[in-house]
C-alpha cells in the first residue's frame, strides 16, 4: 500500500503569508516508514514553513500534503494522534513543574506513556519537581522532546531539536533519536547544525529560498560536490608554472592574492600530481589544505549558487575553467 | 526522582483521548496555575466578594421607590455581575494572554486539542469560580438582606448561564487585542468600567433617563443583570425576557465568530 511506504507526501507544496511573500515554492519530497529525512536551509529558507503544513498548523497555498496517507489538516483527528511535534519554539506554563507539564500532555495524548518513562527518555526524571521557568534552554527542549514522544509517534517532526544544548545534550538527543528511528519512528528533522543531518539522516534536502535545492542521501548530496585543495603559490611562481592542472583531474581553480584554490572530483590523484611537482620543484606548499567534499560545502555552494543564479548571471563567477 | 519512575510499573494506556478527558487535562494544569498566582486570585475570589459591599452604601441612599426594586434585589443580580467581570472576565483576559505570550497556546495546537477545546479548557477553573462564587453570593444575599425565594428562578439560572459562556468568548477577543500580559489587563479595562457603570450593577437601568437605559440595555453584561433580576423579583415579563436573551445570544455569537476569526495563537514579532 502506498500509504505504508510514504509516511509523509508533498507535492508541489506552497504556503503565502500576507497574500504576497511566497515562503514555500513547490516542495515536493516524500520520506519512507522508517526513514529520517533532514530539511536543511539558510534562516528565511522556508523549512519551519514546511513543516508547519506538515503538521497541519496551516492550510497551504497549493500542492498537497499526505501524512500516514491523510490531510493533516483536514483530517486532523485521524494524524494527531499519530505524530509527535516538537517545535522550534513552544512552550509549557512557567509555573508548572515539569511532571505537572508532562500530566497535562499526557491527558491530551493517545495512548501516553507514564511521566517518569518519558522524562526518563531525555535524562529529566531528576528535574520532575522543579518549575519550568527554574529548567535550562537546553532542560526546556528536552522536556520538550519528551512530550512529542509521550504518545510513542509513528511520525515526529523536530524542528531544530538541539538549538541550545551542550554538546552531550547534543549526543544524548541524536542517540535516542536513533534509537527511535532503529525503533521504526520516521522522522522529518529540520537543523541548522550541518553535523546533525550529517550524523542522523538517511536522506536530506537543501532548501534555499523556498524550493529544494539539492536532494539525495548525505553521501550523494556530497558526492555532487567538488572537492578542494588550497595553498599558498610559493615566491617566484606564477600559476602558468604549475603543472597542467586538467591533467591532474583539476576541474577548475580560483586564486586569491597568492593563494590558489583547485577544485577537482578526483581529489587523490590532483593531490598526488600537486605533490610529486612540488618534491621536484623542491617548493613548500605553505598552507596546504586537501579537503574532501562536506556537507557543509555543499551546503555553502547551493546557497551561494542558487544566490549567483538569482542575480541573473550578471556578475562573472571568478572561477577559470582549467584547460 | 524515585516517585516519578515508579511511574514506569503501571500499564500504559492505549486508549484514544477524548474532547472531554483533553480538556479535563488542560483545566487541571490552569486550577494550579491559577492556585499559584497570587494576584490572578485575589481578582477572581476576593474582589467579587467583597465589591457587592461597597457598593452597598451607594444603594442604600437610591431612591428606590416606584421601581419595584429593593436592597437585595439591587445588589443580588450586581454580585453576580461582578463576579463574572472579575473571576471570569478578567481572569480570562489574563489567562489567554500569559499563555499565547508563553508560547502554551502554539504548543498546544500541535497536538491532539482542537482550537476549541483549548480555549474552553483553559476557561473551565475560571468559569467554575465565577458559577461557585455566584452560589456563594445567592447564599449570603438570602441569608443576609432577606431577598426571598426567586419568583422565577429559570430567569435566573439562564442569566447566570448565558453570562458563563458569553464571557468567557469575550475574554478571548479582548485577549487578541493585547500585546503582551501587562497590557491585556489594560486592554480588558473599557469593558469592565462599561459594564459596571451601564449594566446595572452600581447604578439599576430603572434608575436611568429612559434614553441612556435603551441604549445600556445592549451592553453584554446587562442582559445577565435583567434576567438574574427578574428571576427574583418575578417582574420580567416574557418579552423582555426574550429581549435579554437576544442580547446575550448575540453578544455570544459575536464574541466566537471574533474569536475564530481573529484569536492570536502566538505573540506577534
Amino acid at each position: 500500500m502506498e500509504t505504508n511506504e510514504r509516511v509523509i507526501d508533498v507535492t508541489d507544496l506552497r504556503r503565502v503569508y500576507g497574500g504576497s511573500y511566497e515562503a514555500v515554492r513547490g516542495v515536493t519530497f516524500s520520506v519512507a516508514r522508517g526513514e529520517l529525512f533532514a530539511l536543511l536551509g539558510t534562516n528565511g529558507a522556508g523549512k519551519t514553513s514546511t513543516v508547519e503544513l506538515l503538521e497541519g498548523l496551516a492550510v497551504p497555498a497549493g500542492g498537497r500534503v499526505r501524512v500516514l496517507g491523510h490531510d493533516p489538516y483536514t483530517e486532523r483527528d485521524l494524524v494527531r494522534p499519530r505524530v509527535g511535534v516538537m517545535l522550534q519554539e513552544g512552550g509549557f506554563p512557567s509555573e508548572l513543574t515539569v511532571a505537572e507539564a508532562v500530566r497535562m500532555w499526557g491527558g491530551c495524548t493517545s495512548g501516553a506513556r507514564p511521566a517518569g518513562e518519558a522524562l526518563e527518555l531525555v535524562g529529566l526524571e531528576r528535574r520532575s519537581r522543579v518549575r519550568v521557568k527554574q529548567l535550562s534552554g537546553g532542560e526546556k527542549r528536552r522536556l520538550d522532546l519528551a512530550l512529542a514522544l509521550l504518545g510513542r509517534p509513528e511520525v515526529l517532526f523536530l524542528d531544530e531539536p538541539t538549538t541550545g544544548l551542550d554538546a552531550e545534550g547534543r549526543r544524548a538527543t541524536w542517540n535516542l533519536v536513533r534509537e527511535l528511528r532503529a525503533e521504526g519512528t520516521t522522522v522529518l528533522l529540520t537543523t541548522h547544525y550541518l553535523e546533525e543531518a550529517e550524523e542522523l539522516a538517511d536522506r536530506l534536502a537543501i532548501l534555499h529560498e523556498g524550493r529544494i535545492a539539492a536532494e539525495g542521501r548525505v553521501d550523494e548530496v556530497v558526492a555532487a560536490q567538488p572537492s578542494h585543495i588550497s595553498f599558498e603559490l610559493p615566491d617566484g611562481y606564477f600559476p602558468g608554472d604549475l603543472p597542467p592542472l586538467a591533467e591532474l583531474g583539476v576541474s577548475g581553480h580560483e586564486t586569491d592574492g597568492r593563494t590558489i584554490r583547485l577544485r577537482t572530483d578526483e581529489l587523490q590523484r590532483a593531490a598526488t600530481g600537486l605533490l610529486l611537482w612540488a618534491r621536484d620543484a623542491r617548493v613548500e606548499l605553505r598552507g596546504l589544505d586537501v579537503r574532501s567534499a562536506s556537507l557543509e560545502e555543499a551546503f555553502l555552494r547551493i546557497a551561494q549558487d542558487a544566490r549567483t543564479e538569482t542575480r541573473a548571471g550578471t556578475q562573472n563567477r571568478d572561477e577559470v575553467a582549467a584547460r | 526522582m524515585s516517585a516519578v519512575v515508579t511511574d514506569r510499573t503501571k500499564p500504559a494506556a492505549t486508549a484514544g483521548t477524548t474532547a472531554a478527558g483533553r480538556m479535563r487535562a488542560l483545566a487541571r494544569a490552569e486550577l494550579t496555575l491559577i492556585g499559584r498566582s497570587k494576584g490572578t486570585l485575589f481578582t477572581a475570589v476576593f474582589v467579587p466578594l467583597v465589591l457587592p459591599f461597597s457598593v452597598r452604601s451607594s444603594i442604600d441612599s437610591m431612591d428606590l421607590k416606584g421601581t419595584g426594586l429593593t436592597v437585595g434585589s439591587v445588589l443580588l443580580p450586581s454580585a453576580i455581575g461582578f463576579s463574572l467581570l472579575f473571576a471570569v472576565y478578567s481572569a480570562l483576559v489574563g489567562v489567554y494572554a500569559a499563555r499565547r505570550e508563553e508560547l502554551v497556546l502554539k504548543r498546544l495546537r500541535t497536538g491532539e486539542l482542537r482550537d476549541g477545546e483549548i480555549l474552553a479548557g483553559a476557561a473551565v477553573p475560571s468559569v467554575s469560580i465565577g458559577l461557585a462564587q455566584s452560589l456563594v453570593l445567592v447564599a449570603a444575599c438570602t441569608a443576609f438582606l432577606d431577598v426571598g425565594a426567586p419568583q422565577a428562578p429559570y430567569y435566573a439560572v439562564l442569566g447566570l448561564l448565558l453570562g458563563l459562556v458569553m464571557w468567557p468568548a469575550l475574554a478571548a477577543v479582548t485577549a487578541s487585542f493585547s500585546r503582551s500580559v501587562e497590557s491585556a489587563q489594560v486592554a480588558a479595562m473599557p469593558l469592565l468600567l462599561l459594564s459596571m457603570l451601564g449594566s446595572g450593577t452600581v447604578v439599576p437601568l430603572q434608575v436611568m433617563p429612559d434614553r441612556l437605559a435603551s441604549v445600556c440595555e445592549l451592553l453584554p453584561l446587562t442582559p445577565v443583570i435583567t434576567l438574574v433580576r427578574g428571576g427574583w423579583t418575578g417582574d420580567l415579563s416574557a418579552h423582555g425576557a426574550l429581549g435579554a436573551v437576544a442580547t446575550a445570544v448575540a453578544w455570544t455569537v459575536l464574541a466566537v465568530f471574533a474569536v475564530r476569526r481573529w484569536f492570536r495563537w502566538e505573540p506577534r514579532r
